[in-house]
């Protein structure tokens, strides 16, 4: 997949293979979380409640008695599974109405992004509460919230790669062979906008991860007892003088997860971008 | 320039507009009746009509949207379903401790990240810069409310230094601001930086050391004066996030602002309310970005606007 002097610019960073590692071992997690956990993520052990991190429970119980370690394990499917949705809900509506608007033009391309710019000029988080605030909390919901809150930034760089593909010569020979709009945007177009739109999905994965923690943990997105990371801090508020694991734990699986999606994203743009070659 | 800026604050308006649409349609995107949906599936059905009537859902759409744009022209914007006072005053009321708190937060964010990316500049490929650089990714990763929380752990029940949550004197302020500026802090250090790097590449750079000025007058009286309109530009834009942004740490920091509000009155399905303050936060970030669009021009002359 990757040339060579991709492979060479990837590897020159040594923190590229720290945060693929970790993405890696993310999704065997969440794939395989009921095996790597020791305990299922709602089972109460009896009079350990708050108990700091030991060779039984490696990051403690938490105030129901519950294993951190293993609900922390069981939130990594959550995450991964709303981060890649959110995305890819953002991704597939923003495809849409960037190659209407870029290809067509015209009155598409006014109306599309007049409307673009609007839900731009909404902070992102405040146009998921609005949403949310429509369709009521809970973790589907936010899904939806946070895919429609990253569209736009989706519809404004795919409008401006089908601006610049639908002149190349490819696409006039195409046109002039008589194939059809649908054929054209699907074979010659899509298949050269992709670098951008994978770089910015790579990049909204994260915020879509972090947005979602910070929905559950002000009490809008999934509730207890959910094992997703930002309703388990949300639950760990009440408990931070007496157990700063339960903060602790949850909150670096959500930075480290956060961060690594983010290093590979530069990364990834450093490697698809031909204007950093040397 | 004139025409600029008139052209300018049309569009605001028109997105304004756009976004009082969106408002109004809101409650009428509501899955089912807005009216049971706030009362609930126990309400009596004489007074789920008699809301559906005060709220004027039995007029045609038209005539509803229109009144709704007449109202809110007018600065009402009806009463809280929770309170029932109007959703005016008690947004005036949360209104100021967020604006206190962005303000607090986007100081923090330029005093850490200006001073940082300075450094990082004039100390290139050393491991001063690679400190900075890691410190600044980390910052762009961490949750601000992972951030609050360690920071309240460390702070408040570690050295009891500070208190963990509430509003009034300055020493509240200072974790909320710093949970939420240091995200912008970091973006800010990683512009200045770059920015920094290229004028530091300069000619004029050059003829000034050349001249034989120390390197302090250089960085600070030539370079930096230059390097920060980028800075000034993005700590504009992201004010206006701030203003919105501040949910979650409000909620965390118990802090009694707009954004808290806006969490409260979701759960409590207080729409009237949610649609004020939605209004309210993007009028400010639209206004925010208008004054910032302006201030180009006057910060560095050689923009031309045609």
């Amino acid at each position: 997949m990757l040339t060579r002097k991709q492979w060479y610019k990837f590897r020159r960073k040594k923190v590229n293979f720290f945060a693929a590692g970790f993405i890696l071992m993310l999704l065997l997690t969440a794939v395989l979380a009921e095996y790597v956990a020791p305990f299922p993520p709602r089972f109460q052990t009896r009079g350990s409640v708050l108990i700091g991190p030991s060779s039984t429970h490696l990051f403690g119980t938490d105030a129901l008695g519950r294993d951190i370690f293993s609900r922390v394990v069981h939130g990594t499917r959550i995450t991964v599974m709303l981060g890649v949705s959110a995305t890819a809900i953002a991704a597939i509506l923003g495809l849409l109405q960037g190659l209407i608007a870029g290809y067509y033009g015209g009155i598409w391309d006014t109306l599309i992004m007049r409307f673009t710019d609007m839900l731009l000029s909404i902070p992102g988080i405040l146009l998921a509460i609005s949403i949310i605030a429509i369709l009521g909390p809970g973790l589907n919901n936010v899904i939806i919230a946070i895919g429609i809150g990253s569209m736009p930034q989706f519809t404004r760089v795919v409008r401006g790669s089908v601006l610049s593909v639908k002149e190349e010569d490819y696409v006039t020979g195409a046109r002039v062979l008589g194939q059809s709009d649908f054929f054209i945007v699907l074979r010659h177009i899509l298949p050269n906008i992709m670098g951008p739109v994978i770089v910015l999905a790579t990049l909204r994965i994260a915020a879509a991860v972090l947005n979602a923690a910070a929905l559950s943990f002000v009490g809008l997105g999934a509730q207890p007892p959910t094992p997703e990371w930002g309703a388990m801090l949300n639950e760990a508020r009440r408990y931070l003088s007496s157990a700063w694991w339960y903060t602790v734990f949850p909150g670096g699986a959500l930075a480290l997860t956060v961060l690594s999606v983010n290093i590979l994203g530069d990364s990834l743009r450093d490697i698809l971008d031909p204007r950093t070659d040397y | 320039m004139q025409q600029f800026i008139i052209r300018r604050i049309l569009v605001a308006f028109v997105v304004l507009f756009g976004v009082s649409t969106f408002v109004f349609f809101m409650v009428h995107l509501i899955p089912g009746d807005p009216a049971t949906v706030m009362l609930g599936v126990r309400a009596t059905p004489s007074r789920v009509a008699a809301l559906r009537e005060s709220m004027g859902l039995d007029e045609p759409l038209v005539v509803q949207y229109g009144n709704f744009l007449l109202n809110v022209a007018q600065g009402d914007f009806g009463r809280s379903f929770r309170t029932n006072r109007p959703v005016v005053h008690e947004i005036q009321v949360r209104m100021w401790p967020t604006v206190q708190l962005a303000l607090a937060g986007m100081g923090l964010a330029l005093l850490i990240g200006i001073a940082s990316g300075v450094l990082a500049a004039s100390k290139r490929d050393t491991w001063v810069e690679s400190l900075v650089m890691v410190v600044a990714m980390i910052g762009i990763s961490l949750p601000n409310f992972v951030l609050g929380m360690l920071l309240m752990l460390f702070f408040s029940v570690h050295l009891r230094w500070l208190p963990t949550m509430g509003y009034g004197t300055p020493f509240h302020l200072v974790l909320p601001a710093l949970s939420l500026g240091f995200l912008y802090s970091a973006i800010i250090a990683r512009i200045t930086r770059s920015s920094m790097v290229e004028i530091l590449g300069m000619d004029y750079i050059r003829s000034a050391r050349a001249k034989g000025l120390n390197e302090q007058a250089v960085m600070y009286k030539h370079a930096l004066r230059n390097g920060l309109i980028p800075v000034v530009t993005i700590a504009g834009l992201y004010l206006g996030v701030l203003l919105g942004g501040a949910v979650v740490i409000e909620t965390l920091f118990s802090w009694p602002g707009l954004g808290r509000l806006a969490v409260e009155s979701i759960a409590a399905r207080d729409y009237p309310m949610i649609q004020g303050i939605v209004l309210v936060l993007a009028t400010g970030f639209v206004f925010v970005n208008l004054l910032v669009d302006i201030s180009y021009g006057f910060l560095d002359p050689r923009i031309q606007y045609n």
